[in-house]
């Protein structure tokens, strides 16, 4: 099992195409920890990646059409904190809902001691993590470059698939 | 094994879950001199396996990694 080219840095090539709290943390923490090792990585945002490249990051989370997304409670007694509330689909179309979901995912991530997406982005950033834009997409949703943040590069599908084509690790989330 | 080495830089990532000890491992690494030891104490039980992949895949050493309680402790010379 020898590792051939052991002098060329291993390659993440990562497509971030959903844009909820969820969904958010997967391309961020995979991004960080293989740059932590060494690696070159690009993520490419597009669709509703894209909002995880704007300067305020405020993704939200909904139990609704997610339903094997657990509620939990961030706060009162540990039994009761490790219990999955029974909330009725038809409740969670209400106004604020998501808003209340997201909170309490929040709370109990930051109980957990997981760091904020804010935080895991700014870590890619400080180690190097390339973050493109989807050009095509963002003429879509009327992004313009300037709404995101400054380490923001553009491009487009043969910008990602010349990165990919040399990567050892390629993952669309 | 839980072999003592002289550590040259302290790391505490009490508390904190994958991917950050890692990230602050990588860091922490880069302000010590090459040959040097950092130790590194964290309480995520994912962090075991992550510093042996992590030790493997920058190429620096993985000393020695234990249990104290609740605490992982991984000893890191730096090796490049």
């Amino acid at each position: 099992m020898s590792d051939e080219n052991e002098d060329r840095p291993k390659r993440l090539a990562l497509i971030a195409s959903k844009g909820t709290l969820d969904w958010a943390y997967p391309p961020f923490i995979l991004a960080s920890a293989a740059a932590a090792m060494g690696w070159e990585v690009s993520i490419f945002f597009t669709f509703y990646g894209l909002t995880l490249l704007l300067p305020e990051l405020d993704a939200e989370v909904s139990p609704l059409g997610n339903p094997a997304m657990p509620m939990k409670l961030p706060f009162g007694p540990a039994k009761l904190q490790n219990m999955d509330l029974p909330i009725p689909t038809a409740l969670q179309s209400f106004p604020g809902f998501n808003a209340a979901a997201t909170a309490m995912m929040k709370k109990t991530f930051k109980n957990k001691g997981v760091a904020t997406v804010g935080e895991l982005r700014e870590m890619c950033t400080d180690l190097d993590v390339e973050m493109v834009g989807c050009q095509m997409t963002m003429d879509v949703f009327g992004f313009k470059k300037e709404d995101f943040i400054p380490e923001a590069v553009i491009g487009g599908a043969a910008t990602f698939l010349d990165f990919a084509s040399k990567a050892d690790v390629t993952l669309f989330v | 094994m839980s072999e003592t080495f002289q550590a040259d830089k302290v790391l505490d990532c009490s508390g904190m879950l994958c991917p950050v000890p890692v990230v602050k491992t990588s860091k922490a690494i880069k302000q010590i001199e090459v040959g040097q030891v950092l130790k590194m104490i964290a309480t995520d039980p994912g962090a075991p396996p992550d510093m042996v992949a992590w030790a493997k895949n920058t190429r620096h050493e993985l000393l020695d990694s234990h249990q104290e309680g609740d605490k992982f402790i991984f000893f890191l010379r730096r090796v490049r």
